[in-house]
Protein backbone atom coordinates (compact mmCIF):
# COMPACT_ATOMS: atom_id res chain seq x y z
CA UNK A 1 0.00 0.00 0.00
CA UNK A 2 1.44 3.69 -0.62
CA UNK A 3 1.57 6.01 2.25
CA UNK A 4 -1.33 9.03 2.19
CA UNK A 5 -0.04 12.20 1.34
CA UNK A 6 -0.94 13.46 4.80
CA UNK A 7 1.07 13.02 8.10
CA UNK A 8 4.17 12.49 7.99
CA UNK A 9 6.92 9.96 9.83
CA UNK A 10 7.55 9.73 13.15
CA UNK A 11 10.95 11.50 12.84
CA UNK A 12 8.79 14.73 12.19
CA UNK A 13 7.04 14.38 15.04
CA UNK A 14 10.09 14.08 17.31
CA UNK A 15 10.59 17.66 15.40
CA UNK A 16 7.04 19.42 16.21
CA UNK A 17 7.51 17.52 19.65
CA UNK A 18 10.51 19.48 20.08
CA UNK A 19 8.85 23.07 18.93
CA UNK A 20 6.80 22.16 21.43
CA UNK A 21 8.64 21.86 24.23
CA UNK A 22 10.73 24.99 23.52
CA UNK A 23 9.36 27.22 25.68
CA UNK A 24 10.90 25.71 28.54
CA UNK A 25 14.71 27.32 28.56
CA UNK A 26 16.17 24.14 30.08
CA UNK A 27 15.34 22.27 26.60
CA UNK A 28 18.74 22.19 25.05
CA UNK A 29 19.27 20.00 21.33
CA UNK A 30 22.25 18.25 20.48
CA UNK A 31 22.89 17.28 16.94
CA UNK A 32 26.22 15.15 15.43
CA UNK A 33 25.56 15.89 12.06
CA UNK A 34 22.11 14.53 10.93
CA UNK A 35 20.15 17.29 12.54
CA UNK A 36 18.45 17.27 8.93
CA UNK A 37 17.56 13.55 9.04
CA UNK A 38 16.00 13.38 12.39
CA UNK A 39 14.43 16.66 12.14
CA UNK A 40 15.87 18.57 15.36
CA UNK A 41 16.76 21.16 13.05
CA UNK A 42 13.48 22.77 12.84
CA UNK A 43 14.38 23.65 16.44
CA UNK A 44 18.03 24.50 15.54
CA UNK A 45 16.23 26.90 12.99
CA UNK A 46 14.36 29.34 16.03
CA UNK A 47 16.86 28.57 18.94
CA UNK A 48 20.31 28.24 17.59
CA UNK A 49 21.51 29.17 21.16
CA UNK A 50 19.91 26.23 22.37
CA UNK A 51 21.31 23.97 19.41
CA UNK A 52 24.92 22.29 20.25
CA UNK A 53 26.37 20.88 17.26
CA UNK A 54 28.78 18.27 17.75
CA UNK A 55 30.17 16.81 14.73
CA UNK A 56 30.00 13.01 13.44
CA UNK A 57 31.31 12.53 17.11
CA UNK A 58 28.16 10.32 19.56
CA UNK A 59 30.33 9.23 22.13
CA UNK A 60 31.20 12.49 22.94
CA UNK A 61 27.64 14.09 22.18
CA UNK A 62 26.29 11.77 24.97
CA UNK A 63 28.16 12.45 27.74
CA UNK A 64 28.08 16.44 27.03
CA UNK A 65 24.62 16.15 26.93
CA UNK A 66 25.59 14.09 30.93
CA UNK A 67 26.93 17.03 31.59
CA UNK A 68 24.13 19.58 30.72
CA UNK A 69 21.67 17.43 32.52
CA UNK A 70 23.71 17.68 35.78
CA UNK A 71 23.60 21.04 35.10
CA UNK A 72 19.77 21.61 34.99
CA UNK A 73 19.39 21.50 31.61
CA UNK A 74 17.37 19.52 29.71
CA UNK A 75 19.26 17.54 26.88
CA UNK A 76 17.44 15.75 23.88
CA UNK A 77 20.18 14.40 21.51
CA UNK A 78 19.97 12.89 18.46
CA UNK A 79 21.19 10.75 15.93
CA UNK A 80 20.57 7.88 13.97
CA UNK A 81 19.25 4.49 15.79
CA UNK A 82 22.43 2.66 14.33
CA UNK A 83 25.25 5.40 15.23
CA UNK A 84 23.52 6.22 19.13
CA UNK A 85 24.64 2.06 19.33
CA UNK A 86 28.13 3.29 18.99
CA UNK A 87 27.83 5.07 21.99
CA UNK A 88 25.95 2.44 24.26
CA UNK A 89 28.70 1.94 26.81
CA UNK A 90 28.82 6.05 27.01
CA UNK A 91 24.53 5.57 27.88
CA UNK A 92 25.07 2.88 30.16
CA UNK A 93 27.88 4.69 32.45
CA UNK A 94 27.42 8.28 31.89
CA UNK A 95 23.90 9.13 31.17
CA UNK A 96 21.86 6.03 32.55
CA UNK A 97 23.82 4.89 35.94
CA UNK A 98 23.67 8.55 37.50
CA UNK A 99 20.35 8.83 36.66
CA UNK A 100 20.74 11.90 34.27
CA UNK A 101 17.31 13.15 32.62
CA UNK A 102 18.62 12.93 28.77
CA UNK A 103 16.64 12.39 26.34
CA UNK A 104 17.90 10.20 23.34
CA UNK A 105 16.15 9.79 19.71
CA UNK A 106 17.98 7.41 17.23
CA UNK A 107 16.14 7.94 13.86
CA UNK A 108 15.71 5.50 10.92
CA UNK A 109 15.16 2.64 12.89
CA UNK A 110 14.70 -0.58 11.65
CA UNK A 111 15.00 -2.09 7.85
CA UNK A 112 11.94 -0.23 6.90
CA UNK A 113 14.84 2.72 6.91
CA UNK A 114 15.43 0.87 3.31
CA UNK A 115 17.74 1.44 0.17
CA UNK A 116 20.53 2.25 2.62
CA UNK A 117 21.36 -1.34 3.25
CA UNK A 118 21.91 -3.19 6.58
CA UNK A 119 24.56 -0.85 8.06
CA UNK A 120 21.73 1.75 8.61
CA UNK A 121 19.28 -0.49 9.49
CA UNK A 122 18.76 -0.80 13.34
CA UNK A 123 17.12 -3.87 14.29
CA UNK A 124 18.75 -4.01 17.95
CA UNK A 125 18.60 -0.62 19.44
CA UNK A 126 15.23 -1.72 21.42
CA UNK A 127 16.87 -4.43 22.89
CA UNK A 128 20.00 -2.94 23.48
CA UNK A 129 18.34 0.32 25.82
CA UNK A 130 15.74 -1.96 27.19
CA UNK A 131 18.63 -4.10 29.41
CA UNK A 132 19.98 -0.72 31.15
CA UNK A 133 17.95 0.02 34.61
CA UNK A 134 15.99 3.26 34.94
CA UNK A 135 15.60 3.50 31.10
CA UNK A 136 12.42 4.33 29.07
CA UNK A 137 12.36 2.61 25.50
CA UNK A 138 9.86 4.16 22.80
CA UNK A 139 9.04 3.77 19.52
CA UNK A 140 5.54 5.39 18.24
CA UNK A 141 4.02 4.66 15.37
CA UNK A 142 3.41 8.04 13.93
CA UNK A 143 3.92 11.58 13.29
CA UNK A 144 1.36 13.35 15.72
CA UNK A 145 2.10 10.67 18.43
CA UNK A 146 5.56 10.92 18.61
CA UNK A 147 4.80 14.61 19.30
CA UNK A 148 2.52 14.05 22.01
CA UNK A 149 5.09 11.41 23.59
CA UNK A 150 7.92 13.85 22.79
CA UNK A 151 6.11 16.76 24.45
CA UNK A 152 5.77 14.31 28.04
CA UNK A 153 9.42 13.49 28.34
CA UNK A 154 9.64 17.21 28.96
CA UNK A 155 8.55 16.12 32.71
CA UNK A 156 9.91 12.32 32.38
CA UNK A 157 12.60 12.77 34.70
CA UNK A 158 14.11 9.67 33.68
CA UNK A 159 16.60 9.59 31.03
CA UNK A 160 14.73 7.93 27.73
CA UNK A 161 15.51 6.50 23.72
CA UNK A 162 12.95 7.05 21.51
CA UNK A 163 13.45 5.17 17.83
CA UNK A 164 12.27 6.97 15.45
CA UNK A 165 11.33 5.86 11.56
CA UNK A 166 12.64 7.46 8.12
CA UNK A 167 9.35 6.78 6.29
CA UNK A 168 6.27 7.97 6.04
CA UNK A 169 3.04 5.67 6.88
CA UNK A 170 -0.39 6.30 7.06
CA UNK A 171 -1.47 8.73 10.30
CA UNK A 172 -3.60 6.25 13.41
CA UNK A 173 -4.21 9.10 15.62
CA UNK A 174 -5.14 13.04 14.84
CA UNK A 175 -4.43 15.84 16.93
CA UNK A 176 -6.99 15.19 19.84
CA UNK A 177 -6.13 11.28 19.73
CA UNK A 178 -2.62 11.64 20.50
CA UNK A 179 -3.38 13.88 23.39
CA UNK A 180 -4.66 11.06 25.52
CA UNK A 181 -1.45 8.92 24.77
CA UNK A 182 0.68 8.37 28.22
CA UNK A 183 4.04 7.09 28.36
CA UNK A 184 3.84 3.74 30.03
CA UNK A 185 0.43 2.83 28.67
CA UNK A 186 -0.24 0.90 25.46
CA UNK A 187 -3.08 2.55 23.62
CA UNK A 188 -5.69 0.51 22.27
CA UNK A 189 -6.80 1.21 18.73
CA UNK A 190 -8.89 -1.10 17.97
CA UNK A 191 -11.10 -3.79 20.55
CA UNK A 192 -11.91 -7.46 20.01
CA UNK A 193 -11.54 -11.05 21.55
CA UNK A 194 -10.29 -13.57 19.36
CA UNK A 195 -7.00 -12.33 19.10
CA UNK A 196 -4.47 -9.98 19.83
CA UNK A 197 -1.69 -7.99 17.89
CA UNK A 198 0.65 -5.89 19.47
CA UNK A 199 2.31 -4.02 17.35
CA UNK A 200 4.88 -0.78 17.53
CA UNK A 201 6.35 1.62 15.30
CA UNK A 202 5.36 1.36 11.36
CA UNK A 203 3.94 -1.88 11.75
CA UNK A 204 1.07 -0.91 13.96
CA UNK A 205 -0.94 0.46 10.64
CA UNK A 206 -0.20 -2.89 9.12
CA UNK A 207 -1.85 -4.38 11.86
CA UNK A 208 -4.95 -2.33 11.43
CA UNK A 209 -5.09 -3.29 7.92
CA UNK A 210 -4.98 -7.20 8.95
CA UNK A 211 -7.60 -6.49 11.53
CA UNK A 212 -9.86 -5.75 8.92
CA UNK A 213 -9.27 -8.36 6.72
CA UNK A 214 -10.18 -10.82 9.55
CA UNK A 215 -12.60 -8.50 10.82
CA UNK A 216 -14.07 -9.48 7.16
CA UNK A 217 -14.07 -12.78 7.97
CA UNK A 218 -15.94 -12.44 11.31
CA UNK A 219 -12.74 -12.82 13.56
CA UNK A 220 -12.24 -9.90 16.07
CA UNK A 221 -8.66 -8.51 16.83
CA UNK A 222 -7.75 -6.79 19.38
CA UNK A 223 -4.78 -3.97 17.79
CA UNK A 224 -2.13 -2.47 20.43
CA UNK A 225 -0.08 0.21 19.90
CA UNK A 226 2.66 -0.44 22.55
CA UNK A 227 4.99 2.67 22.05
CA UNK A 228 6.65 2.47 25.33
CA UNK A 229 8.69 -1.14 25.07
CA UNK A 230 9.91 0.05 28.60
CA UNK A 231 8.13 -0.02 30.93
CA UNK A 232 6.04 -2.43 29.66
CA UNK A 233 2.50 -2.05 30.25
CA UNK A 234 2.11 -5.26 31.72
CA UNK A 235 -1.46 -4.77 33.15
CA UNK A 236 -2.94 -4.57 29.56
CA UNK A 237 -0.94 -7.73 28.48
CA UNK A 238 -2.09 -9.78 31.14
CA UNK A 239 -5.71 -8.93 30.24
CA UNK A 240 -5.52 -9.26 26.80
CA UNK A 241 -3.75 -12.71 27.72
CA UNK A 242 -7.07 -13.70 29.39
CA UNK A 243 -9.21 -13.03 27.38
CA UNK A 244 -7.84 -13.66 23.54
CA UNK A 245 -7.37 -17.03 21.59
CA UNK A 246 -3.60 -15.71 21.74
CA UNK A 247 -1.18 -13.08 21.22
CA UNK A 248 0.62 -11.83 17.81
CA UNK A 249 4.15 -9.41 18.77
CA UNK A 250 4.82 -7.37 15.41
CA UNK A 251 7.91 -5.53 15.34
CA UNK A 252 10.36 -3.85 12.75
CA UNK A 253 13.35 -4.93 15.06
CA UNK A 254 14.99 -8.44 16.07
CA UNK A 255 13.04 -10.85 17.41
CA UNK A 256 15.71 -10.78 19.86
CA UNK A 257 15.01 -8.47 22.90
CA UNK A 258 12.61 -6.34 21.48
CA UNK A 259 8.86 -5.77 21.92
CA UNK A 260 8.09 -9.57 21.71
CA UNK A 261 10.62 -10.50 24.25
CA UNK A 262 9.28 -8.23 26.36
CA UNK A 263 5.86 -9.18 26.12
CA UNK A 264 6.56 -13.15 26.18
CA UNK A 265 9.41 -12.37 29.23
CA UNK A 266 5.93 -11.03 30.96
CA UNK A 267 3.20 -13.75 30.04
CA UNK A 268 5.35 -16.92 30.46
CA UNK A 269 6.24 -16.11 34.02
CA UNK A 270 2.70 -14.51 34.98
CA UNK A 271 -0.20 -16.43 32.55
CA UNK A 272 1.60 -18.37 29.62
CA UNK A 273 0.05 -18.04 26.21
CA UNK A 274 -0.12 -19.17 22.64
CA UNK A 275 1.97 -16.26 21.07
CA UNK A 276 3.19 -15.50 17.69
CA UNK A 277 6.62 -13.23 17.20
CA UNK A 278 7.20 -11.63 14.11
CA UNK A 279 9.92 -9.47 13.72
CA UNK A 280 13.45 -10.04 11.93
CA UNK A 281 14.32 -13.61 12.39
CA UNK A 282 17.90 -13.16 13.46
CA UNK A 283 19.84 -11.53 10.27
CA UNK A 284 21.01 -8.49 8.71
CA UNK A 285 18.88 -6.66 6.44
CA UNK A 286 20.21 -5.24 2.57
CA UNK A 287 18.86 -2.59 0.29
CA UNK A 288 15.80 -2.10 -1.29
CA UNK A 289 11.91 -0.91 -0.73
CA UNK A 290 10.77 -0.39 2.58
CA UNK A 291 7.85 -2.79 1.48
CA UNK A 292 10.02 -4.76 -0.48
CA UNK A 293 12.24 -5.27 2.72
CA UNK A 294 9.25 -6.45 4.92
CA UNK A 295 8.29 -8.96 2.47
CA UNK A 296 11.76 -10.44 2.83
CA UNK A 297 11.64 -10.57 6.61
CA UNK A 298 8.08 -12.00 6.42
CA UNK A 299 6.38 -9.05 8.56
CA UNK A 300 3.70 -8.70 5.47
CA UNK A 301 0.37 -8.14 5.99
CA UNK A 302 -0.26 -11.66 4.84
CA UNK A 303 2.67 -12.92 7.38
CA UNK A 304 1.10 -11.04 9.79
CA UNK A 305 -2.40 -12.68 9.04
CA UNK A 306 -1.31 -15.99 8.96
CA UNK A 307 0.08 -15.96 12.17
CA UNK A 308 -3.17 -14.57 14.03
CA UNK A 309 -5.23 -17.22 11.90
CA UNK A 310 -2.87 -19.87 13.69
CA UNK A 311 -3.54 -19.11 16.73
CA UNK A 312 -7.56 -19.36 16.07
CA UNK B 1 32.17 26.59 56.23
CA UNK B 2 30.86 28.42 53.36
CA UNK B 3 31.95 29.09 49.72
CA UNK B 4 35.33 27.51 51.08
CA UNK B 5 38.75 27.85 50.18
CA UNK B 6 38.70 29.99 47.56
CA UNK B 7 38.60 33.03 49.21
CA UNK B 8 41.48 31.43 51.87
CA UNK B 9 43.86 30.76 48.97
CA UNK B 10 45.91 28.67 51.54
CA UNK B 11 49.55 28.64 51.76
CA UNK B 12 52.33 26.42 49.91
CA UNK B 13 52.89 25.33 53.75
CA UNK B 14 49.43 24.50 54.15
CA UNK B 15 48.86 22.62 50.83
CA UNK B 16 51.73 20.58 51.06
CA UNK B 17 51.01 19.37 54.45
CA UNK B 18 47.39 18.80 53.37
CA UNK B 19 48.78 16.63 50.30
CA UNK B 20 50.53 14.99 52.90
CA UNK B 21 48.11 14.44 55.09
CA UNK B 22 45.92 13.12 52.19
CA UNK B 23 48.41 10.46 51.19
CA UNK B 24 48.88 8.61 54.20
CA UNK B 25 44.80 8.58 54.41
CA UNK B 26 45.15 7.27 49.95
CA UNK B 27 47.31 4.40 51.70
CA UNK B 28 45.39 3.64 54.36
CA UNK B 29 42.16 3.89 52.43
CA UNK B 30 43.68 0.72 49.70
CA UNK B 31 45.39 -1.48 52.11
CA UNK B 32 42.12 -1.61 54.79
CA UNK B 33 40.15 -2.29 51.16
CA UNK B 34 42.51 -4.86 50.15
CA UNK B 35 42.03 -2.98 46.95
CA UNK B 36 42.52 -0.10 44.94
CA UNK B 37 44.59 2.24 43.04
CA UNK B 38 47.41 4.40 45.10
CA UNK B 39 49.52 4.97 42.03
CA UNK B 40 47.66 7.19 40.22
CA UNK B 41 45.81 8.95 43.12
CA UNK B 42 49.51 9.91 44.69
CA UNK B 43 50.50 11.04 41.15
CA UNK B 44 47.28 13.45 40.74
CA UNK B 45 46.83 14.51 45.11
CA UNK B 46 48.98 17.82 44.91
CA UNK B 47 47.53 18.72 41.74
CA UNK B 48 44.19 18.26 43.62
CA UNK B 49 44.50 20.01 46.65
CA UNK B 50 46.17 23.04 44.68
CA UNK B 51 42.90 22.82 42.72
CA UNK B 52 40.65 22.89 45.66
CA UNK B 53 42.86 25.08 47.60
CA UNK B 54 43.23 28.07 45.29
CA UNK B 55 40.17 27.56 42.79
CA UNK B 56 37.50 25.57 43.58
CA UNK B 57 34.30 28.07 44.95
CA UNK B 58 31.69 25.17 46.65
CA UNK B 59 29.80 25.16 49.57
CA UNK B 60 30.70 21.63 52.34
CA UNK B 61 27.22 22.63 54.06
CA UNK B 62 25.54 22.90 50.24
CA UNK B 63 27.06 20.11 48.18
CA UNK B 64 24.44 20.57 45.04
CA UNK B 65 24.64 24.41 45.45
CA UNK B 66 24.23 24.87 42.04
CA UNK B 67 26.85 27.56 40.87
CA UNK B 68 29.53 25.33 42.27
CA UNK B 69 32.98 25.45 40.29
CA UNK B 70 32.83 21.66 38.99
CA UNK B 71 35.73 18.99 39.33
CA UNK B 72 35.32 16.48 36.74
CA UNK B 73 37.82 13.37 38.09
CA UNK B 74 37.40 11.36 34.80
CA UNK B 75 40.43 8.94 35.83
CA UNK B 76 37.83 7.45 38.36
CA UNK B 77 39.95 4.74 39.84
CA UNK B 78 41.97 7.05 41.16
CA UNK B 79 39.46 7.61 43.93
CA UNK B 80 41.20 7.34 47.31
CA UNK B 81 42.73 10.52 46.24
CA UNK B 82 38.93 12.15 45.57
CA UNK B 83 38.17 10.52 49.31
CA UNK B 84 41.00 11.73 50.85
CA UNK B 85 40.71 15.28 49.68
CA UNK B 86 36.60 14.83 50.21
CA UNK B 87 37.21 14.26 54.17
CA UNK B 88 40.43 17.22 54.78
CA UNK B 89 37.59 19.50 53.00
CA UNK B 90 34.83 17.84 55.52
CA UNK B 91 32.86 15.87 53.03
CA UNK B 92 33.23 12.88 54.28
CA UNK B 93 33.98 11.33 57.55
CA UNK B 94 37.45 8.87 58.97
CA UNK B 95 34.65 6.05 58.70
CA UNK B 96 33.18 7.46 55.43
CA UNK B 97 36.78 6.07 54.20
CA UNK B 98 37.08 3.04 56.32
CA UNK B 99 34.36 1.60 54.34
CA UNK B 100 35.52 2.27 50.66
CA UNK B 101 34.81 -0.50 48.28
CA UNK B 102 32.69 -2.19 50.69
CA UNK B 103 28.59 -2.61 50.32
CA UNK B 104 26.53 0.64 51.02
CA UNK B 105 29.42 2.71 51.51
CA UNK B 106 29.34 6.38 50.15
CA UNK B 107 33.31 5.56 48.94
CA UNK B 108 32.41 3.02 45.28
CA UNK B 109 35.18 1.67 44.19
CA UNK B 110 35.15 4.39 41.38
CA UNK B 111 34.05 8.21 42.33
CA UNK B 112 30.08 8.02 41.64
CA UNK B 113 27.50 11.62 41.65
CA UNK B 114 25.20 9.28 43.61
CA UNK B 115 26.62 8.14 45.96
CA UNK B 116 29.11 10.89 47.32
CA UNK B 117 28.21 14.64 48.42
CA UNK B 118 31.21 16.33 46.58
CA UNK B 119 31.29 14.42 43.59
CA UNK B 120 30.19 15.90 40.48
CA UNK B 121 30.59 13.21 38.14
CA UNK B 122 30.20 9.11 37.74
CA UNK B 123 33.43 8.00 36.59
CA UNK B 124 35.24 4.23 35.80
CA UNK B 125 35.10 4.14 32.34
CA UNK B 126 38.39 6.13 31.04
CA UNK B 127 37.44 9.06 28.26
CA UNK B 128 34.33 10.30 29.39
CA UNK B 129 35.10 13.24 32.06
CA UNK B 130 35.97 15.65 29.33
CA UNK B 131 32.76 15.15 27.23
CA UNK B 132 31.10 15.53 30.79
CA UNK B 133 32.84 18.61 31.50
CA UNK B 134 32.09 20.38 28.24
CA UNK B 135 28.59 19.87 28.82
CA UNK B 136 28.82 21.30 32.10
CA UNK B 137 30.71 24.20 30.88
CA UNK B 138 27.86 25.03 27.63
CA UNK B 139 25.64 24.99 30.49
CA UNK B 140 27.34 27.40 32.80
CA UNK B 141 27.52 29.56 29.50
CA UNK B 142 23.81 29.44 28.86
CA UNK B 143 22.81 30.36 32.44
CA UNK B 144 25.36 33.29 32.21
CA UNK B 145 27.19 32.04 35.46
CA UNK B 146 31.14 32.42 36.04
CA UNK B 147 31.51 29.07 37.32
CA UNK B 148 34.63 26.79 35.96
CA UNK B 149 34.59 23.31 35.52
CA UNK B 150 38.05 21.44 35.64
CA UNK B 151 38.74 18.19 34.47
CA UNK B 152 41.09 16.21 35.19
CA UNK B 153 42.34 13.04 33.16
CA UNK B 154 45.32 10.36 32.93
CA UNK B 155 47.94 10.48 30.30
CA UNK B 156 46.73 6.79 29.39
CA UNK B 157 43.56 7.85 29.36
CA UNK B 158 44.33 9.59 26.08
CA UNK B 159 44.40 7.13 24.12
CA UNK B 160 40.68 6.85 24.18
CA UNK B 161 39.52 8.28 21.41
CA UNK B 162 36.62 10.08 22.76
CA UNK B 163 38.86 12.51 24.75
CA UNK B 164 40.36 14.00 21.64
CA UNK B 165 36.20 14.30 20.45
CA UNK B 166 35.78 16.15 23.25
CA UNK B 167 39.34 18.67 22.87
CA UNK B 168 37.74 19.30 19.29
CA UNK B 169 34.34 19.95 20.27
CA UNK B 170 35.66 22.08 23.58
CA UNK B 171 38.23 24.06 20.69
CA UNK B 172 34.89 24.67 18.12
CA UNK B 173 32.40 26.11 21.15
CA UNK B 174 35.64 28.23 22.38
CA UNK B 175 34.58 27.60 26.34
CA UNK B 176 36.71 29.97 28.50
CA UNK B 177 35.30 28.20 31.23
CA UNK B 178 37.06 24.83 30.63
CA UNK B 179 40.06 23.88 32.30
CA UNK B 180 41.93 20.21 32.02
CA UNK B 181 44.78 19.03 33.73
CA UNK B 182 46.54 16.09 32.43
CA UNK B 183 47.95 13.75 34.93
CA UNK B 184 51.19 12.85 32.84
CA UNK B 185 52.47 10.19 35.19
CA UNK B 186 53.41 7.81 32.26
CA UNK B 187 51.99 4.60 34.10
CA UNK B 188 48.79 2.51 32.87
CA UNK B 189 47.35 -0.65 33.83
CA UNK B 190 49.50 -3.01 32.40
CA UNK B 191 52.90 -0.98 31.70
CA UNK B 192 54.03 1.99 30.90
CA UNK B 193 52.67 4.50 28.73
CA UNK B 194 55.74 4.31 26.44
CA UNK B 195 55.54 0.46 26.54
CA UNK B 196 51.45 0.36 25.41
CA UNK B 197 51.07 2.99 23.21
CA UNK B 198 52.81 5.80 23.76
CA UNK B 199 51.19 9.20 23.68
CA UNK B 200 54.37 11.82 22.63
CA UNK B 201 53.82 15.45 23.03
CA UNK B 202 50.26 15.48 24.41
CA UNK B 203 50.92 19.08 25.25
CA UNK B 204 51.77 20.04 21.20
CA UNK B 205 48.66 17.95 20.50
CA UNK B 206 46.38 19.10 22.64
CA UNK B 207 47.80 22.49 21.29
CA UNK B 208 47.13 21.81 17.81
CA UNK B 209 43.23 21.31 18.38
CA UNK B 210 42.78 24.40 19.55
CA UNK B 211 43.60 24.43 23.52
CA UNK B 212 46.15 26.80 25.41
CA UNK B 213 48.97 24.49 27.35
CA UNK B 214 50.72 24.63 30.01
CA UNK B 215 53.32 22.32 31.05
CA UNK B 216 54.21 21.76 34.82
CA UNK B 217 56.04 19.43 37.69
CA UNK B 218 52.56 18.59 38.82
CA UNK B 219 54.20 18.00 42.49
CA UNK B 220 56.17 21.21 43.08
CA UNK B 221 53.14 23.25 44.70
CA UNK B 222 53.81 26.84 43.77
CA UNK B 223 54.15 25.55 40.22
CA UNK B 224 50.60 24.23 40.50
CA UNK B 225 49.16 27.12 42.18
CA UNK B 226 50.57 29.32 39.33
CA UNK B 227 49.42 26.97 36.51
CA UNK B 228 45.94 27.21 37.58
CA UNK B 229 45.86 30.52 38.74
CA UNK B 230 46.86 31.08 34.61
CA UNK B 231 44.32 28.43 33.44
CA UNK B 232 42.10 30.16 34.95
CA UNK B 233 42.36 33.40 34.03
CA UNK B 234 42.32 32.23 30.33
CA UNK B 235 38.96 33.06 29.82
CA UNK B 236 38.61 33.01 25.46
CA UNK B 237 38.92 29.28 24.85
CA UNK B 238 39.74 26.37 27.20
CA UNK B 239 42.95 26.45 28.97
CA UNK B 240 44.91 22.62 29.91
CA UNK B 241 47.35 21.97 31.93
CA UNK B 242 49.96 18.84 31.21
CA UNK B 243 51.44 17.97 34.99
CA UNK B 244 54.49 15.62 34.47
CA UNK B 245 54.39 13.75 37.69
CA UNK B 246 55.16 10.61 39.28
CA UNK B 247 52.87 7.83 39.63
CA UNK B 248 52.95 6.15 43.19
CA UNK B 249 54.40 9.96 44.07
CA UNK B 250 55.64 10.39 47.81
CA UNK B 251 56.21 6.49 48.48
CA UNK B 252 59.93 5.32 47.62
CA UNK B 253 58.52 1.57 46.33
CA UNK B 254 55.69 2.79 44.70
CA UNK B 255 57.02 5.21 42.61
CA UNK B 256 57.26 4.78 39.09
CA UNK B 257 56.44 1.37 39.90
CA UNK B 258 53.53 -0.06 37.60
CA UNK B 259 53.15 -2.88 39.73
CA UNK B 260 50.90 -0.41 42.16
CA UNK B 261 48.73 1.04 39.68
CA UNK B 262 46.21 -1.35 40.70
CA UNK B 263 47.28 -3.42 43.91
CA UNK B 264 47.12 -2.44 47.43
CA UNK B 265 49.92 -2.39 49.82
CA UNK B 266 50.28 -5.38 52.63
CA UNK B 267 50.58 -4.65 55.84
CA UNK B 268 54.33 -3.85 55.85
CA UNK B 269 54.54 -2.05 53.01
CA UNK B 270 51.58 0.24 54.70
CA UNK B 271 54.13 0.55 58.09
CA UNK B 272 56.74 1.27 55.36
CA UNK B 273 54.74 4.24 53.33
CA UNK B 274 53.58 5.89 56.82
CA UNK B 275 56.57 6.27 57.82
CA UNK B 276 57.76 7.60 54.45
CA UNK B 277 54.38 10.08 54.82
CA UNK B 278 55.34 11.18 58.66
Amino acid sequence: MSAPSTGGASRDGYGTGLLRIAHDPRVVVLEADLGKSTKSCHFRDQYPDRTISLGIAEQNMMLVAAGLASCGKIPFASTFAIFTERAFEQIRNGIARPELNVHICGSHGGIHTGTDGSSAQSIEDLALYRTIPGMTVLHPCDDLSTAELTVQLLEHNQPSYTRTARNKTPRLYDEESSRSLKIGKGSILRDGDDVAIIACGVMVYKAMKVADILQADGISTTVIDMHTIKPLDTELVSDLARRCNGIVTVEDHSVIGGLGSAVASHLSTTNPTRIKMLGVDDRFGESGGSEELLELMNLDISDIEAACRELL
Amino acid sequence: MSESEVSTKLDLTTLEARAKQCRRLIVEMVHKAGAGHPGGSLSAIDLMVGLYGTQMRIRVDEPDWPNRDRFIMSKGHASPAVYSLLHELGFLTKADLDGFRTLGSVCQGHVDMRWTDGVDFSAGSLGMGLSFGLGCSLAASMDGSDRNTWVMIGDGETQEGQVWEALMAASYHQVGNLKLIVDRNRIQNDDFVGIQMEIGDIASKINSFGWVVREIDGHDMQAIVDALAWAESHDSGPAAIVAHTIKGKGVSFMEDNPSFHGKAPNDDELARALEELS
